[in-house]
């Protein structure tokens, strides 16, 4: 493939996808809703309750990220410098609390948060941590394992004490993948909604909230067509700082295999360190976890298998049976983590390239900052009439939720791309390698890793996918998510405990699945 | 590279695959809310007597589903709405969204439900909003459960009601109603005197009921009276493990909410037909009587028989509080913004 065939394949591929599924929708469903007759929007942006919503937006997504680094950053240390048994099964479970639905994370919160302390502010600040450390441990720690441990070995020779080292070698390496991370994380706190209902209570809202009120309640497309905007703006806003910083950050030439960078822990010093930072990380999410579990359980005062039992009964809550959401959830999942790895993937290259488009590297981002819920109204009226009307089709499920793994696959693999030291490609070429073997033999084997990283990830975002899923999804083809949602709105202790035993299901099999694809890394081997 | 192209191609065959024959004329689609429910045999019933397929689409609890249509109004996702109650009524006749149909069995139906006398809607269940209160707990206190709206402000039933908020909650909005129903002018007093005497807002019916009430089984909450339905009682003893003898959980009858729900042809539907058979079926005794098991409401005909358990345990409320929709519509976000300000700021 030329080198200009594999530009516009890389630029045109991600732009064609996002801009039908991302920017015409959104564009449709803001037209619509500014176009109607009423006063100019202007009452909406000076309203003194719309100033109150995005301050708190603002603040709550900002504290939301420093705490979230602060929890998972020993966990991502660990992970990113050490061999041990059990390595890959705690990467695993990690990400079980990001693919949980909020609402049962939410309910779990309720129930171990002492009263008075339940509600408010920092429940809100907690549970955000709670969701994504996962995007923090995995971003930056496969980032760590792939950084050369021999710099920081020789500014140790050289004499530099243990904190200069992780001031000024660590650190700065490390940088892109934190601003990478850390701009994830911002996004999602930043509209986070069924977190702030829950637990929060009425006095909180985030300017997703308030645009759900909106639209769905009080039926105003108007204001929430001006609020998203406000929305966007802001997003827009974060997103070109943190892609601009994650650039500038950048520190060429200093990647190698995890196969050299882990080491085994040794000493009584080190294996304190891994033991407090796992023993504190497990606390942290396996008390909510555990919850779950036990609620699953617990039928007619004591404990029982009753719930899961019942996974097996056709039900009229769902049209189907409740296992048969995991085999949905899984169909679902595959297909869009194979969207997202082919299209996010392409983006990334383009992005990472040294002309590399900022404009493209925004644009991946900000699906995850724009509002769930007008994309969601956006896709009824932009895919309504044929040659497109998209609306009862089962492929949707999956494009719906690539648009959430697709900023995910690229902020992954754009910080290991960018690493790749140029004059090892300019080496290749000099030795007569073509473009496209220089991307097959040295690109691809780098990225390799980030790759089933992000492949894993985005398997796990489409698992947990709640928001677009239920909007599109066909009932008769409930997802896990969906289904737990379906019985959580039913009274009666048997439809509560199925909830929870759903949801436990939703637990096992994201670890399984993350473990599988990871295991298909090893097995291909020889990358490194 | 080759294998990410192939997954393109691949992608783009799905794409074409699902965009063939989402339109057979045999098939009629039904759009509804979260909650509906079906028995699979009743199902079976309506699609061997009429020769059609019932697909039906969940779209979103009532308030989503009315936006939903309101938004494909003419252009329509399915052939018939089941769901929108007689909150939503008013803003979703507004949004020109149903073409009329009067169907002949109506006759069997209480008239009092009929709302739109142009029958652009008919009437299929009724399931009011109601305060729950549990029997336990009051039993434990030895305290009298309050029988109506005005002794919640009483000092012996402080810090007792958990209300949805009626910004995010379809219960939530009943009970507000509710109130304005009750005390005309005088509601916005009212919920002052509540929020001194310790009511708690919630977002949403799961947390409020699951969570903070004390009567659900199986929730660790502490407060004995919650906004919720006129049919949870025996659906605490339906799903109870094992099953109680009498519902653990009671009725406050006055403060009762009036909930109908309508089904409507969509305008523009594909299959107008269709819709007006499966509108007759809706109020088939058959699907009527499958009615309170599955969703847990009342059956809008007079002649629909009851199971026990709702025979035994449920309230149908004689007199519930009622509001014209017309009047809910035009004063619903106000009044939203009213409650904000005296409860939660």
């Amino acid at each position: 493939m030329s080198a200009r065939t594999w530009r516009l394949v890389t630029y045109g591929v991600p732009l064609a996808f996002l801009g039908l599924f991302f920017l015409y929708p959104l564009l449709a469903i803001l037209d619509r809703g500014l176009r109607g007759d009423g006063d100019p929007p202007l009452d909406v942006l000076t309203d003194p309750l719309t100033r109150e919503v995005v301050w708190f937006t603002v603040w709550q997504a900002l504290a939301s990220t420093v705490l979230t680094i602060a929890v998972a950053t020993p966990a991502a240390y660990v992970l990113g410098r050490y061999r041990f048994r059990g390595r890959s099964l705690v990467s695993a479970i990690v990400v079980v609390p990001f693919v949980l639905p909020t609402v049962v994370v939410a309910l779990a919160f309720v129930a171990i948060l002492p009263g008075g302390l339940d509600r408010g502010w920092a429940p809100i600040l907690v549970a955000h941590a709670f969701f994504n450390v996962a995007v923090v441990v995995r971003i930056v720690g496969t980032f760590w394992a792939s950084l050369d441990p021999r710099v920081s070995e020789a500014a140790a020779t050289l004499g530099a004490s243990p904190g200069a080292r992780a001031r000024e070698v660590t650190a700065p390496l490390l940088a892109p993948a934190l601003a990478a991370a850390a701009a994830i994380v911002f996004l999602f706190s930043f509209t986070s909604f069924g977190v702030v209902l829950i637990l929060g209570g009425p006095r909180y809202a985030t300017i997703e909230a308030e645009i759900y009120t909106q639209a769905v309640r009080l039926f105003d497309l108007r204001a929430a067509a001006v609020l998203s905007i406000v929305q966007l703006v802001c997003v827009v806003a974060v997103v070109w700082v943190a892609t601009r910083l994650e650039r500038r950050l950048t520190v060429t030439g200093t990647l190698r295999a995890e196969r050299d960078t882990l080491r085994p822990v040794r000493g009584r010093r080190e294996k304190l360190v891994v033991g407090l930072s796992l023993g504190g990380l497990g606390l942290f999410l396996g008390l909510p976890l555990a919850v779950l579990v036990e609620r699953s359980l617990a039928v007619g005062g004591g404990h029982e298998l009753d719930a899961y039992e019942a996974l097996t009964d056709q039900t009229s809550v769902l049209l189907a049976a409740p296992w048969e959401a995991i085999v949905n959830s899984i169909v679902y999942a595959t297909a869009a983590a194979a969207i997202a790895v082919v299209v996010g993937g392409l983006a990334a290259f383009a992005v990472a390239d040294a002309r590399g488009s900022r404009l493209l590297d925004a644009l991946v981002l900000i699906p995850l900052g724009a509002s769930a819920v007008m994309l969601g109204l956006g896709f009824l009226i932009a895919f309504d009439t044929a040659p497109i009307d998209f609306r009862a089709a089962p492929w949707i499920v999956p494009v719906a939720q690539a648009l959430v793994a697709i900023p995910f696959v690229v902020r992954i693999m754009v910080p290991t791309l960018r690493s790749i030291d140029p004059r090892l490609r300019d080496a290749a070429a000099l030795l007569g390698a073509s473009p496209s073997r220089v991307r097959r033999e040295i690109d691809l084997p780098i990225v390799a890793r980030g790759l089933t990283v992000a492949a894993g990830f985005a398997f796990a975002i489409s698992l947990g996918e709640f928001g677009a899923t239920v909007f599109l999804a066909r009932p008769d083809r409930p997802t896990l998510p969906v289904a737990i949602f379906r019985f959580l709105g039913r009274p009666g202790e048997l439809n509560l405990a199925t909830a929870y035993a759903l949801a436990v299901v939703l637990m096992a099999v994201t670890v399984v699945s993350i473990l599988l694809v990871e295991r298909l890394r090893l097995r291909r081997g020889g990358w490194f | 590279m080759r294998a990410a192209l192939c997954l393109l191609v691949a992608c783009a065959a799905l794409a074409a695959a699902g965009c063939g024959g989402s339109d057979a004329p045999s098939e009629v689609v039904l759009v509804t809310h979260d909650s509906f429910a079906i028995s699979p045999d009743v199902k079976k019933a309506f699609e061997e007597e009429s020769g059609l397929t019932l697909e039906i689409l969940k779209a979103g609890d009532a308030g989503e589903l009315v936006t939903r249509s309101l938004l494909a109004a003419g252009n329509p996702e399915g052939d018939l709405l089941f769901g929108v109650d007689n909150n939503l009524l008013a803003r979703a006749l507004a949004g020109d969204v149903f073409e009329p149909y009067e169907s002949p069995a109506l006759a069997s139906v209480d008239p009092a439900l009929v709302l739109d006398a142009k029958h652009r809607v008919t009437p299929i269940d009724r399931g009011d909003v109601c305060l729950n209160y549990d029997k336990a707990w009051y039993a434990d206190h030895d305290l009298a459960p309050p029988r109506n709206l005005v002794q919640l402000t009483l000092p012996r039933y402080r810090d007792q009601l958990v209300v949805e908020n009626p910004a995010t909650s379809t219960p939530g909005l009943a009970f507000m109603l509710a109130t304005i129903a009750e005390f005309g002018e005088k509601w916005q007093g009212y919920w002052r005197k509540l929020r001194a005497n310790g009511v708690l807002a919630v977002d949403g019916w799961e947390d409020a009921y699951y969570s903070r009430f004390s009567g659900a089984a199986g929730s660790k909450g502490t407060r004995p009276v919650v906004v919720s339905y006129a049919s949870s009682p025996p659906a605490e003893v339906i799903f109870g493990k094992p099953r109680p003898s009498t519902a653990p959980t009671g009725v406050v009858e006055s403060s009762c909410f009036r909930q109908i729900e309508f089904a409507g042809g969509l305008r523009g539907a594909k299959h107008v037909e269709g819709a007006h058979e499966l509108v007759d079926f809706l109020l088939s005794k058959r699907f009527q009587e499958d009615i309170p098991l599955q969703m847990f409401v009342f059956p809008a005909r007079t002649d629909a028989a009851l199971p026990p358990e709702f025979e035994q345990f449920a309230v149908v409320p004689e007199h519930p509080l009622d509001l014209p929709p017309h009047e809910i519509d035009q004063n619903r976000e106000s009044w939203v913004d009213q409650w904000t300000d005296i409860v939660v700021r």
